[in-house]
C-alpha cells in the first residue's frame, strides 16, 4: 500500500463496466488543466479540472493533500464536473505527481504564469 | 521552445545578467584587494589639484602598498619609461574609443594624457616605479592577456592628473548601480585618479553597455578584473582598433562581420531575430492590480488583435480587468514582467507560430466558430481552439460576489 492508490487500479479490470467509453474519450481529446488563481496577498489557489474519470478525486485529493503537504477540497461545477482545489501553488508538484503516476504528461496542461 | 524565446528581444536581459555576473565578482576581489589602501578619493583629488607631483607621489605610495598587499613586492624593474608611456597612450586610446560611443569623457581623457605625460617626463623616477608597477601587475594577474589588465595600472598612473574624469566616471557609477558605485569608488580611490577617465569608462561602460555587448571580447581579454573592463570597451565600439597600433582580434572581426551582415541584409543573419516582440512593460497599479502598457504595441508585432490577447491572458492568469483609456491592459493581480513574459510566450506559441515552418508570420481568422492559423510563408492552415476561461475557484467573499451579480 506503499504507492498511492490508483496505483492499484487495473484500467481493464474496473472500467469496462463502468464507464469503458468516457474513460478513452477523456483521455484522448480532454485534458487536465491545472490552474492557478491569485488570491489575497501572495496566496495561491490550485486547481485541477477535467481529471479522467477513472481517477476518484477524494482518494487523488487525499494523496495530493499528503504529499504536498496543504490543504484542499473538492468542488463540483456545472461545466467543470468535480474540480480539486488545492491551496498554494501546487502546479508543478502536481504535474510532476500525475506523471510519475502515469498519466501521459501530453495530457496535462499547466496553465498560469 | 527555442524559437519562442527568440521572440522576445533576449539579447538585453541575457547580455545583462551576463555581464553583471562577470563584472560583479571581480569587483568585489579588486574591493577587497584595494580596501586596506583605500585613500579618500577627495584628498587625492585636491592634491592633484595642488601638484602634480604630489599627486604622483600618493599615488607611487598607494601603488606600492597595492603590490605589497599583493604579495608581489618586487624591486621596481627599471623599464623604459618612454615605452612605458607609449604603451599606455595605446592603452588609452583603445579605452579611449569607446569612451567616445558613449560621449562620455573622452575628450578629458586626451587632455589627462598630455598632462599624464608631462609629469612622466618631468619624473623620470616615477616612470620607473609605473614600470615596475606594470609590471608586478601583470605578474600578479597570470590570467590576465596583459593588454588590457596592466594598461589600467598605467593608465592611472598617468591618469593621476586627470581628476576630472574620475568624478565624472563616479557620477555615473553612482548612478548606474549603488553597491557597483561602492566598489568603485573604493577601487577608485586605491587607484585614484589613478584610475583615469579609461578604466571608469570601461567601468561605466560596463554598466552601461552591458546590455549591448557582454560577449564580445570577454574570452580575449582574459580574466583579469582590469581586463573584463577592457572587454567591455572593446565590445561596445565599432571599430575599436582603427587609431590605434594594435591589431583587430578575431572576436572583433567576427562581431564586424556580424554586424555588417545584419546591417545589409537582416534576412541572411540570425533568423531568429527577424521577428522580435517588445517585453511586456509591467507596473503595479496600487496593490492589487497590474497594468499591462504595451499590449497594444505587442498585440500589432504579432498580428493578433488585441481583444483575443487579452482574452488569452485573462483565461491563463486566472482573473480579469480592463482596458484603461490609454489603452493599456489593466490586470486584476499581481503579476510580474516575467510571468506575463511566460505567458505571452505560450500565446505565441499556440496561437501565433506556424506549427510546420515555425514562421510567426500568420494570420488568425474565424470561420465557423471556429479559429483557423493561416501561415502566410508556407500556407498550411491549421485550427485552434478558441481561448477558453477554465474552472474558476470561488475567491474572496462570497457576498461580494452575489451583490455582483
Amino acid at each position: 500500500m506503499s504507492g498511492p492508490i490508483f496505483n492499484k487500479y487495473d484500467p481493464f479490470a474496473e472500467g469496462d463496466a463502468e464507464a469503458g467509453i468516457n474513460e478513452t474519450d477523456n483521455t484522448a481529446a480532454e485534458y487536465i488543466h491545472i490552474r492557478i488563481q491569485q488570491r489575497n496577498g501572495r496566496k495561491t489557489l490550485t486547481t485541477l479540472s477535467g481529471l479522467p474519470k477513472q481517477y476518484d478525486p477524494k482518494k487523488l485529493l487525499k494523496a495530493f493533500k499528503k504529499e504536498f503537504a496543504c490543504n484542499g477540497t473538492v468542488v463540483t461545477d456545472e461545466e467543470a464536473g468535480e474540480v480539486i482545489q488545492l491551496q498554494g501553488d501546487q502546479r508543478l508538484k502536481i504535474a510532476q505527481f500525475l506523471t510519475v503516476e502515469g498519466i501521459d504528461k501530453n495530457t496535462i496542461k499547466v496553465h498560469g504564469f | 521552445m527555442a524559437s519562442e524565446e527568440l521572440m522576445f528581444d533576449p539579447s538585453l536581459k541575457k547580455k545583462k545578467k551576463k555581464a553583471v555576473a562577470f563584472t560583479e565578482d571581480p569587483l568585489g576581489a579588486d574591493a577587497d584587494e584595494l580596501e586596506p589602501t583605500n585613500v579618500p578619493p577627495k584628498d587625492l583629488d585636491d592634491d592633484a589639484a595642488n601638484d602634480d607631483a604630489n599627486m604622483f607621489e600618493g599615488m607611487k605610495k598607494k601603488k606600492k602598498k597595492k603590490v605589497s598587499l599583493e604579495g608581489l613586492d618586487e624591486p621596481a624593474e627599471e623599464a623604459n619609461g618612454d615605452d612605458m608611456f607609449e604603451g599606455m597612450k595605446k592603452k588609452k586610446k583603445k579605452k579611449d574609443i569607446p569612451m567616445d560611443l558613449e560621449a562620455s569623457p573622452a575628450p578629458e581623457d586626451m587632455e589627462a594624457e598630455p598632462t599624464a605625460n608631462g609629469a612622466n617626463g618631468e619624473e623620470a623616477v616615477d616612470a620607473d616605479l609605473f614600470a615596475g608597477m606594470k609590471k608586478k601587475k601583470k605578474k600578479a594577474i597570470p590570467d590576465d592577456l596583459g593588454d588590457s589588465e596592466p594598461a589600467p595600472a598605467a593608465d592611472g598612473v598617468n591618469g593621476a592628473t586627470a581628476e576630472d574624469d574620475f568624478d565624472f566616471s563616479d557620477l555615473k557609477k553612482k548612478k548606474k548601480k549603488a553597491k557597483k558605485a561602492l566598489d568603485m569608488e573604493a577601487f577608485e580611490r586605491e587607484l585614484e585618479e589613478a584610475n583615469t577617465a579609461d578604466r571608469k569608462s570601461k567601468k561605466s561602460k560596463t554598466e552601461d553597455e552591458d546590455e549591448e555587448e557582454g560577449e564580445d571580447d570577454e574570452g580575449e581579454l582574459g580574466d583579469d578584473p582590469f581586463a573584463r573592463d577592457g572587454e567591455h570597451d572593446t565590445g561596445e565600439g565599432d571599430e575599436k582598433w582603427l587609431g590605434t597600433d594594435r591589431d583587430y582580434t578575431y572576436d572583433e572581426l567576427l562581431d564586424r562581420f556580424y554586424r555588417i551582415l545584419r546591417q545589409n541584409n537582416p534576412e541572411l543573419a540570425g533568423g531568429k531575430r527577424r521577428h522580435t516582440v517588445p517585453p511586456p512593460s509591467v507596473m503595479r497599479e496600487g496593490n492589487k492590480k497590474t497594468i499591462f502598457a504595451n499590449i497594444v504595441d505587442i498585440a500589432k508585432r504579432i498580428h493578433r488583435s488585441p481583444d483575443h490577447v487579452i482574452s488569452f491572458l485573462f483565461a491563463e492568469l486566472g482573473t480579469t480587468g480592463s482596458v484603461d483609456g490609454s489603452s493599456r491592459l489593466v490586470i486584476k493581480g499581481r503579476f510580474q514582467q516575467k510571468q506575463l513574459e511566460n505567458v505571452l510566450r505560450r500565446y505565441i506559441v499556440e496561437y501565433v507560430t506556424c506549427k510546420t515552418c515555425k514562421s510567426p508570420d500568420t494570420l488568425l481568422e474565424k470561420e465557423n466558430r471556429i479559429f483557423f492559423v493561416q501561415c502566410e510563408s508556407c500556407g498550411s492552415r491549421r485550427s485552434v481552439s478558441a481561448v477558453k476561461t477554465g474552472f474558476q475557484a470561488q475567491v474572496g467573499k462570497r457576498s461580494k460576489t452575489k451583490a455582483a451579480t
